[in-house]
């Protein structure tokens, strides 16, 4: 190696490990308060004296006034990511299918109105959102947070899955149509199996969305079995004199199931990503 | 082949619906349910709501308020604008083909893919000005008190926009990363042929094949900031004495905090002419583009 290229790798290095080290530094953090016994809470260090996984016990045994309801939250947020992404799901094939293959003719104004629902920031919403939802009798359910997680999660299932269905051959459609198909056997037997990957993406993408929701959650639930683990989480901020480590170790354990299925999907996630930023 | 898909398409020509027609139809019913239910009334409603001209002259007669505005303009113009050139700089050091550097990839985005709320509360934890790890590093090594970053204007500003630069700097890298490797390689091969310096391919090739995206990213990320509620809310709860506050929050804040709806939905109004033209904007681009 010539010193002219070493000197570039040594660069190159350098600057690597100051991402690293950025990256890592509140994940670190967030790690060590986790490890840290309530006694030396607040002191700071860089690492604890007498490290010790007593949060995590406390946690998982509902072992402090604010984590009386830890599994039964953490289910909720469960419960509300999956139905979130099923209905996401359902709504975003049967749309995508009929404004693209079946090409009905007000499928260009929903797709439209899709995009440009998608380009609304979400907490500009939540004034209005609240009211509805109070006018709907849905508020305090978890139907409310699921409902609107669907209305936010949808247009981008719509858009990205419509680009999808865009490039798929017409061929195909049209040979099971001489065979006598039906829109409906079409649908089922053609193009959910074709779309399966990206449907992944999209699956994976409204389930994330929905878990790591805290805005909407906190206005639109309210008691401690209705809630999520994310509004949870916020409450330990009602007192000054909270307990931190607990809050950590928490918040450790709501982030780890979103991060294991961000990385077990994240093939299809950065495929979809990248091909809907590229077009554009 | 498309104009084959359209004659084969049905028609309502013959006065009913096909088949087709009508599956198409219903299968959009559920979307078109969903938008009318919880897009299409809350925004009239909210539009509605804003009617009240006296909620407008509340907001603009508190100084809240207008720091607030403040805010918001400091927070979109430093935040988006340091996020996607910090991006556009990164995405040069992640196109280049390394085992490590792909293993770097995926720590670098464990931020976008963690949820925010932990990460943030463990960044308000660590500028604790009396017990966070950041002022007992400072007073280790310097034996003086740090600052109380999230006790000032200034300082819990800066620390907004570095956790959110923090949060949603991978996925901008990402997008531009994507940009960047759309670029031929011989083009970069013949300059190098001709004895070009580094900066003179990043100004004559580089940004001018990711300049689209630049923008595109730019107006997506300015609409995502303005919408940034967890950032503020979860770092200093728009505090000290309500200094640090931008539009999305103060919004909540007017409704929820003090029940003042009107004051809350004109505080997000007044945001409309500066964002709806942006999102026209980019409705037509990434849909013109899409053809």
């Amino acid at each position: 190696m010539s010193p002219r290229k070493a000197f570039d790798e040594a660069r190159l290095m350098l600057v690597g490990l100051l991402i690293l080290i950025w990256t890592l530094i509140p994940i670190y953090h967030l790690f060590v308060m986790s490890i840290t016994p309530q006694a030396e809470a607040f002191a700071g260090a860089v690492w604890p004296k007498t490290p010790t996984l007593d949060n995590y016990t406390t946690v998982l045994t509902q072992g402090h006034y604010f984590l009386g309801h830890f599994w039964l939250q953490l289910f909720n947020s469960a419960m509300v990511a999956v139905a979130v992404a099923v209905l996401t799901l359902v709504i975003g094939t049967c749309a995508s299918f009929a404004i693209s293959r079946l090409r009905v003719r007000i499928g260009e104004t929903v797709s439209n109105l899709a995009l440009l629902t998608y380009l609304i920031p979400a907490a500009f919403l939540a004034i209005p959102m609240y009211a509805t939802m109070g006018q709907y009798g849905l508020l305090g359910s978890r139907w409310s947070l699921i409902l609107t997680m669907v209305t936010f999660a949808s247009p981008y299932a719509i858009w990205m899955l419509r680009q999808y269905a865009d490039k798929l051959p017409y061929e195909l459609d049209e040979a099971a149509r001489i065979d006598g198909a039906s829109p409906i056997q079409i649908f089922w037997l053609i193009y959910l199996p074709l779309m399966m990957p990206s449907m992944v993406a999209i699956g994976t993408y409204a389930l994330l969305l929905a878990w790591n929701e805290y805005l909407y959650a906190f206005l639109l639930l309210s008691s401690d079995t209705e809630i999520t683990l994310a509004v949870a989480l916020g409450h330990f901020l009602s007192t000054d004199d909270a307990p931190w480590n607990l809050l950590m170790a928490t918040g450790i354990i709501y982030a780890l199931p979103p991060a294991a299925i961000y990385y077990a999907f994240r093939r299809y996630m950065v495929a979809g990503l990248t091909a809907g930023a590229v077009k554009s | 082949m498309v104009s084959l898909a359209q004659d084969v398409a049905p028609s309502s020509r013959s006065g009913r619906l096909s088949a087709e027609a009508t599956w198409g139809l219903i299968m959009l019913l559920p979307y078109i349910a969903i938008f009318l239910t919880f897009v299409l009334y809350p925004v009239g409603y909210g539009l509605y709501l804003g009617t009240e001209v006296k909620a407008y002259q509340r907001i603009f007669d508190d100084p809240i308020f207008l720091r607030t505005l403040a805010n918001t303009v400091i927070f979109l113009g430093l935040a988006v604008n340091l996020k996607l050139m910090l991006a556009l700089l990164l995405s040069g050091f992640f196109v280049h083909e390394r085992r490590w550097i792909r293993w770097l990839s995926f720590i670098f985005i464990l931020p976008w893919a963690i949820p925010s709320i932990p990460t943030i509360l463990s960044f308000r934890w660590m500028l604790n000005a009396e017990w966070g790890m950041i002022n007992s590093l400072i007073f280790q090594f310097t034996f003086q008190d740090g600052p109380g970053w999230l006790l000032d204007r200034v300082y819990g500003l800066g620390s907004i926009i570095t956790i959110h630069i923090w949060k949603y700097l991978p996925f901008w890298t990402l997008i531009l990363v994507a940009a960047r490797l759309t670029i031929s390689k011989d083009l970069y091969e013949s300059a190098d042929v001709d004895g070009a310096s580094g900066l003179q391919k990043f100004l004559y090739i580089t940004f001018p094949g990711v300049r689209n995206m630049y923008i595109t990213s730019t107006l997506l990320s300015t609409i995502w900031t303005l919408g940034d509620f967890n950032s503020i809310y979860l770092l200093t709860g728009g505090g000290p004495a309500d200094s640090t506050q931008v539009l999305a929050t103060l919004g909540i804040r007017y409704a929820f905090g003090m029940s003042e709806v009107r004051a809350g939905v004109a505080t997000i109004i007044v945001a409309l002419p500066f964002m709806v033209p942006i999102v026209v904007l980019m409705v037509k681009r990434l849909r013109g583009e899409d053809r």
